[in-house]
């Protein structure tokens, strides 16, 4: 078990060296970056672009950086801004707070929303699984920016109930969690529908209706019990959805967070901020199934590592 | 429908009105007009033909190169081989696919051949991971071991005994990777980082139309309500193809 679990770890450390590597080698196939583009926008002369690329250590060769990026990276230094020259670690963890209580909670309401919809839409009563079926498949193919904008302007507009922008107080939370919670949701829905339709046809479910046991026991205790397990590698494969989700929400309801800075970093080529994103992101993914995969195990054990 | 658009439509989808801004529906502009006058069907229509053929061309090469990868690492016994590819394919699935169509993004600028470029290698990594399994299901079963040992060269094998096995799976998939295509691009546009303003382009209609939802809301229902119905379509035909084929197993 402990050697499995070490086995694990080391691959998942390999896979965000991988997308460390992908990363670094991507950002530094083409020559032009922040620096240049900035400085040259202010009519400085060529002198002090080399100058400043030299401080910031760019002029070493492409192998050298490579290593000195590594070393750093190992070190929990992931190097500072160019433009704003705040320690990029420090950037992140600014914005941190913000993204995580928006994905936990999109997290939450995909759970809870994927579970009933999900139950809803393999049940055998016509009204309950079309409608159920109706909104699993509304949240599979409707785009997140266009719930969003509905969203906005039926509560906001329309109603006036809820703020549509800003962060910090509970109230601004509330949109942004239930559009991203929302699109999260039918991906959960779907594969619990499939899963209790499968273990319906089950000998163990013949073998509970001829003990007399209630439908609702049936399907309370012995279906949802084998249906949730796949469940919960689904959840895990979420992270990284929730995270392209997060750019998206924090860009339609102005929040602060690692989207917004991505999304900003992305269009001013500020590189080693997306950089340390792209680590970030591979963290959290390999994290994420990690954590689903000893759920997994803790809850059936038939299954090993 | 969308690619008679343009025989059946008048209205030029970048002719801007001033006297006509905001139109709601109306007889001479069936889905009514935006900011700059301009009449959102031909542009709904306009755009759907520039939205496909990126979604479309993407598709393709993705799940061509991912298909590739795929059933070449399932396929070869070369363990060095396998190790390195799966150790790469990981690598990509670990950056969420926004992620690495947006650092693409800013590597190549706006337009139509970078968004082709980045939707479709954010996607071949999934595409390869699900191909893989799929090969390696059907790698062991009687009839490729016999067209092995009768000497069939293995890429020869690969062609024709083991692709046509998992198509089922590589169409469903294709339908999947095609939605979240069509998802990704608008978001990119959305974003301001994938097509050129004022293109019609669903995603940059959306964009558009939401600065003016509260007084002309009709500027980006059509676009968003185009993306829901055409995702939902394609979501069907997937599950169609895994049922039917299903049935036919059974």
């Amino acid at each position: 078990m402990i050697l499995a679990l070490l086995g694990r770890l080391g691959s998942a450390l390999a896979v965000i060296w991988a997308a460390a590597t992908l990363g670094f080698v991507a950002l530094n196939l083409l020559p032009g970056d922040a620096i240049e583009t900035q400085l040259r926008l202010s009519g400085v002369d060529a002198d002090t672009i080399a100058e400043r690329r030299a401080e910031l250590g760019l002029t070493a060769s492409a192998g050298e950086r490579y290593v000195r990026f590594l070393l750093a990276v190992v070190r929990g230094d992931l190097g500072e801004s160019w433009l704003s020259g705040e320690d990029v670690t420090q950037a992140i963890a600014r914005n941190l707070l913000p993204t995580a209580t928006l994905a936990v909670g999109a997290l939450v309401v995909a759970c809870v929303l994927g579970i009933l919809l999900g139950v809803a839409a393999a049940l055998a009563i016509p009204v309950v699984s079309a409608s159920a079926n109706i909104l699993l498949q509304l949240s599979l193919s409707m785009p997140i920016y266009w719930t969003g904008t509905l969203a906005i302007f039926l509560f906001t507009v329309q109603l006036g109930l809820l703020p549509s922008a800003g962060a910090g107080r509970l109230s601004q939370l509330v949109l942004p969690v239930l559009v991203l919670g929302y699109h999260t949701t039918g991906a959960i829905a779907r594969v619990l529908q499939s899963n209790i339709r499968e273990a319906m046809s089950e000998d163990f479910v013949r073998t509970a209706r001829a003990k007399g046991l209630s439908e609702r026991h049936v399907l309370g205790v012995h279906v949802l019990r084998l249906a949730m397990l796949p469940v919960i590698s689904v959840i895990g494969l979420q992270a990284g959805f929730l995270f392209s989700g997060a750019v998206i929400t924090e860009s339609l309801f102005v929040r602060p967070g690692i989207g917004r800075l991505l999304l900003d970093s992305v269009i001013q080529q500020d590189y080693p901020v997306v950089l340390g994103i792209v680590i970030l992101a591979g963290m959290l993914y390999v994290t994420a199934s990690l954590v689903a995969d000893m759920a997994l195990r803790f809850l059936d054990p038939r299954v090993t590592l | 429908m969308i690619l008679l658009g343009p025989i059946l439509l008048s209205a030029d989808p970048m002719a801007t009105d001033a006297e006509a801004q905001f139109q709601p529906p109306n007889a001479r502009h069936p889905l009514g007009t935006d900011l700059l006058g301009r009449d959102v069907l031909s542009r709904l229509v306009y755009g759907g033909r520039q939205t496909l053929l990126i979604t479309v061309m993407a598709t393709l090469v993705a799940t061509s190169l991912g298909a590739l990868i795929g059933s070449v690492a399932g396929f070869v016994k070369a363990t060095w081989l396998n190790r390195v590819v799966m150790v790469v394919v990981n690598a990509m699935l670990a950056i969420p696919g926004l992620v690495i169509a947006l650092v693409v993004l800013t590597l190549t600028g706006r337009g139509i051949l970078p968004m082709i470029l980045a939707l479709s290698l954010s996607q071949i990594a999934p595409v390869a991971l699900v191909i893989r399994s799929a090969v390696q299901t059907v790698r062991h079963a009687g009839y490729i071991e016999a067209a092995v040992s009768m000497g069939a060269r293995p890429l020869t094998t690969l062609w024709r005994h083991v692709l046509p096995n998992i198509r089922p799976t590589l169409f469903s998939y294709v339908c999947v990777i095609f939605s979240y295509v069509l998802l990704n691009g608008a978001a990119l546009s959305f974003l301001g980082v994938g097509n050129e303003p004022g293109t019609p382009d669903w995603g940059v209609m959306l964009a558009e139309g939401r600065a003016a939802f509260r007084s002309a809301p009709w500027v980006s229902f059509a676009p968003g309500v185009a993306i829901t119905v055409t995702v939902w379509a394609v979501n069907d035909l997937a599950n169609q193809i895994l049922l039917s084929n299903k049935r036919t197993v059974r």
